[in-house]
């Protein structure tokens, strides 16, 4: 094989992988969604939804988990009602990818597609403990056993 | 204290950067003294260990390794003290955080990681440059700047961005703790194994630079740090399969894997590594590849930074979170100088980097390790680019495309496949070339193996999909190999030596350890393929809501819920954690096989609004899955209690106690009582129960990576005598060349 003829084959090897890398990274990914984005969603439809979990909106019915999901800069959230595999990373505030469909005004989640981000990572070293100081310790959180 | 650590990390950059700068001054010395420069009394002044600024650079590594150590022992002081004065400690650990994950707490933290990696890569700096001794004295002042060049880089983050004393403005009364999810054992042990694959990385990376920069780009520098290359590879493998272990038996979701940015970012310079270790075999030998050689550890040094980028600036998360990031300009920039300075290094020295041999043949051991070493760097840039995408995607539309799991499939599946048929037919294949009759012998064995594995774990179950077809298929074609070479090696030293078999296996083994610790690897890695694919693909996982007393059919048991637990746990008199949690029994075939007791923690809220009996169960909570793991199926079972009924108690709970006096101190015994009361009076519980076939082989053949590993990193008893009479035969070889050369 000459020197030309390897070259123009790995090139050729070369274009033909990324063209199918990059086919396949558009038809095997789907588009995630923030709820800003959600606005014109169609029900029926599967959508991956992603942000933040809305503080004080976490609520458990029997199996299924409701919540609401917010823009990663905050402003529009919505609801979601979801059952199934609920990993233990999830937390209000945490950021969370979930297929969905609408139905209604509701989000309804798929079973066991509930993504959460790992909890030991993305750590910026910015959270401020402390910034509630505990009115609750008074020593009196104490418990003797038995009592 | 803060003040001494703080201290402390600003003298040890001072010596970085000092000892970077006097290795470059010592480095250029030496080069215009071999040069025969003006300079060249320096190089008289060597005495062996090189100039004084190269030796005033090794005291500097010496200097910057104590000096981290001890700051290392600071940072783990105010962790087991609970200081919560500092930052770094009051969010990450508490006063019930128990004392060894108090330990380990620190590397939780973005600060304690980041003292660890510097830490750890001024300690083997220390040991490489001392055990350097007078040997490469012309790579080595290079390799001591580019290590303390990384060290300094470390230690600037952690005196300017991200330092592990800060103290907080406002002193809480308790931490945060340290995440429930990372209370396991595993995970203690999980970052500082990564960290150390990483580190040590950086010397077979900084040995390079020295060799182009030098100009000395034979296999001198290979040798060097062939044994660090394969700690880093082992030690990153060990780290990335306990990360995988924790996901499996305590995140709660049942998978090992989940193609997640942070995982990938660990696996991309393991695999690279790999890559590395296999392809300078062939520089060693043929004195080929040496552009790819140095161009893969380049590349793994570049992967290792760009992994603790990934996961301390949070980019792949979000575009987003990197502009929030304290540390991801940096990490930014110091890829692109350790890029543009490869690229340029290595461009450079093109000329030097020319092959001595070109592969004479398609079937010939160097091709096929070429082969390998092509699919393994494919696979890394199908990882990255899987990775970056969504990334790219919400750059160019705003938009994040994460990859579905079933396009990881589509990409890595067929890759790791042929990766393991190539690691079959390594090994058989010669040198130089091979006959096709020669090929056929050497894999009608093997193959064979191959074929009955396929045969075997078909009946057994196993059919019915190509992808675990192939993997068995491929999988005893590995073992084969391994098997035929094992048979081969002893019965050639029983006909020379006359030695019994028992004798014969372990002597040849450790005459030749890293090329049968090399087998093992292969071997282990067959198994630990096999396992994936099995599992991943035999997978049956069931959800079910039950009350106590029902039963639920999975993969040919009978699980039962037979009753609740509700139990606590206490430290220094406060509530560390409550557990609820269920008695299940597990029968077959009509006959109870064991019990076993999945359940959740709850650890206290640190915020009021949560309420006095509330905020037990609204902080963070662990799934503790109950695993039964046999060698061939594990059952897996976690349990989720309603949440309904939960919050429904606690609750009513809570409004009783408003207005009341002291109301945290009954709503910590009200808690008690009430998982007490649960264990009597149960609500309904969803359980998810895997059952999935062979996973237990793919931390078995971990297992027997790691051995092969170590077998292949230990150095042979007569290594030394054995180097000796090796150049006494080639400078007798070469002075028989001459002679004929001058008769002819």
């Amino acid at each position: 094989m000459t020197r030309t003829l390897r070259l123009t084959f790995a090139i050729v090897a070369a274009v033909t992988l990324a063209g199918a890398l990059l086919y396949t990274s558009f038809a095997g990914s789907a588009e995630a969604r923030q709820p800003s984005q959600m606005t014109n969603a169609e029900a029926g439809r599967d959508y991956r939804l992603t942000g933040i979990v809305v503080t004080g909106t976490v609520k458990r019915k029997g199996d299924a988990l409701l919540f609401r999901v917010r823009d990663r800069k905050g402003g529009a959230s919505v609801p979601v009602d979801y059952t199934g595999q609920v990993p233990d990373a999830f937390r209000e505030g945490r950021e969370v990818i979930v297929t969905v469909q609408k139905e209604g005004e509701t989000f309804t989640g798929k079973p066991d597609s509930l993504i959460t981000k790992c909890p030991s990572k993305f750590d910026d070293g910015k959270s401020k403990p402390g910034e509630q100081q505990m009115e609750w310790r008074d020593g009196s959180d104490k418990v003797v056993e038995g009592k | 204290m803060d003040l001494l650590g703080r201290g402390l990390l600003v003298l040890a950059l001072i010596v970085a950067v000092y000892g970077a700068v006097a290795s470059l001054i010592g480095a250029r010395r030496l080069k215009v003294a071999a040069d025969g420069g003006p300079d060249a009394t320096a190089f008289g002044a060597l005495g062996g260990h090189g100039s004084a600024w190269v030796r005033s650079g090794r005291r500097a590594i010496y200097l910057v390794a104590v000096m981290t150590t001890v700051t290392f022992v600071l940072v783990e002081i105010i962790f087991i003290r609970t200081d919560l004065r500092f930052d770094v400690v009051a969010s990450h650990s508490s006063t019930t955080t128990p004392l060894g994950y108090r330990m380990a707490a620190p590397w939780s933290s973005q600060e304690g990681s980041l003292l660890l990696w510097v830490w750890l890569l001024s300690l083997w700096s220390s040991l490489v440059v001392r055990l350097a001794g007078r040997r490469m004295a012309d790579v080595v002042p290079w390799a001591q700047a580019v290590l303390l060049g990384l060290a300094a880089f470390f230690l600037f983050l952690s005196v300017f961005y991200s330092s592990p004393f800060r103290l907080s403005d406002t002193v809480p009364l308790e931490g945060e703790g340290l995440s429930p999810l990372l209370q396991y054992p595993s995970m203690m042990i999980h970052p500082p194994m990564l960290y150390s694959g990483y580190t040590l990385f950086a010397v077979p990376f900084a040995f390079a630079v020295g060799a182009l920069a030098a100009g000395h780009v034979g296999s001198d520098w290979i040798r060097h740090t062939r044994r660090y290359a394969l700690g880093a590879w082992l030690l990153l493998g060990i780290g990335i399969v306990l990360g995988s272990r924790w996901s499996y038996a305590e995140l709660g979701w049942g998978g090992y894997w989940g193609w997640d940015a942070v995982e990938n970012a660990s696996l991309m310079p393991w695999i690279i590594g790999t890559a590395f270790i296999h392809s300078v075999m062939i520089q060693e030998k043929r004195g080929m590849l040496r552009t790819w050689n140095v161009s893969l550890i380049l590349a793994t040094g570049i992967l290792c930074i760009l992994g603790t980028f990934i996961v301390r600036s949070g980019i792949i998360s979000s575009i987003h979170a990197f502009g929030s990031s304290t540390v991801g300009w940096q990490f930014l920039t110091l890829l692109a100088v350790m890029t543009g300075g490869s690229i340029a290094l290595v461009t450079w020295r093109r000329g030097m980097l020319r092959s001595e041999h070109r592969i004479d043949s398609l079937l010939s051991r160097e091709a096929i390790f070429l082969a390998g070493n092509v699919v393994l760097v494919l696979l890394v840039l199908v990882i990255l680019w899987g990775t970056f995408f969504p990334l790219l995607t919400d750059v160019l539309t705003g938009e994040q495309r994460p990859w579905a799991s079933s396009t990881w499939g589509w990409w890595v599946g067929p890759l790791a496949l042929a990766l393991v048929g190539l690691m079959g037919l390594g090994p058989l294949a010669a040198w130089r070339k091979t006959t096709r009759a020669q090929a056929w012998r050497q894999m009608r064995g093997p193959l064979a193996v191959g074929v009955l594995v396929l045969v075997a774990g078909t009946l057994l179950g196993g059919g019915g999909r190509v992808d675990v077809a192939l993997a068995l298929l491929f999988g005893g074609f590995v073992i084969g190999a391994v098997l035929q070479e094992l048979q081969r090696g002893v019965r050639a030293r029983r006909i020379s030596t006359g030695e019994a078999f028992p004798i014969a296996l372990p002597r040849l083994i450790g005459r030749n350890r890293r090329r049968y610790g090399g087998y093992l690897v292969h071997a282990g890695f067959a198994v630990l393929v096999l396992a994936v694919a099995a599992s991943s693909a035999f997978k049956d996982t069931h959800r079910v809501h039950a009350k106590v007393g029902q039963e639920m059919k999975v993969g040919g048991y009978t699980l039962r819920y037979e009753g609740a637990i509700g139990d606590y746990r206490l430290k220094d008199q406060r509530i560390q954690k409550l557990i609820i949690g269920a008695k299940v029994g597990v029968f077959r075939g009509g006959k109870r096989v064991e019990t076993i007791r999945p359940t959740r923690e709850f650890f206290p809220s640190q915020n009021p609004a949560d309420g006095p009996v509330g905020r037990f169960f609204n902080g963070e909570a662990a799934t503790e899955v109950a695993l039964d793991a046999g060698l061939t199926r594990d059952l897996w079972v976690a349990m989720q209690p309603d949440g309904d009924a939960l919050v429904d108690v606690y609750s009513a709970l809570d409004k009783k106690l408003k207005g009341t006096t002291a109301p945290f101190a009954r709503g910590a015994e009200l808690a008690l009582g009430f998982v007490r009361l649960y264990a009597q009076r149960p609500a309904p519980v969803t359980f998810q129960v895997i059952v999935s076939p062979l996973v237990s082989w793919i931390w078995l053949g971990t297992l027997v990576m790691a051995f092969g590993a170590l077998l292949a990193m230990w150095p042979a008893p007569d290594l030394q005598a054995r180097r000796v009479r090796a150049k006494q035969k080639a400078r007798i070889a070469r002075d028989l060349g001459l002679a004929r050369e001058q008769a002819s």
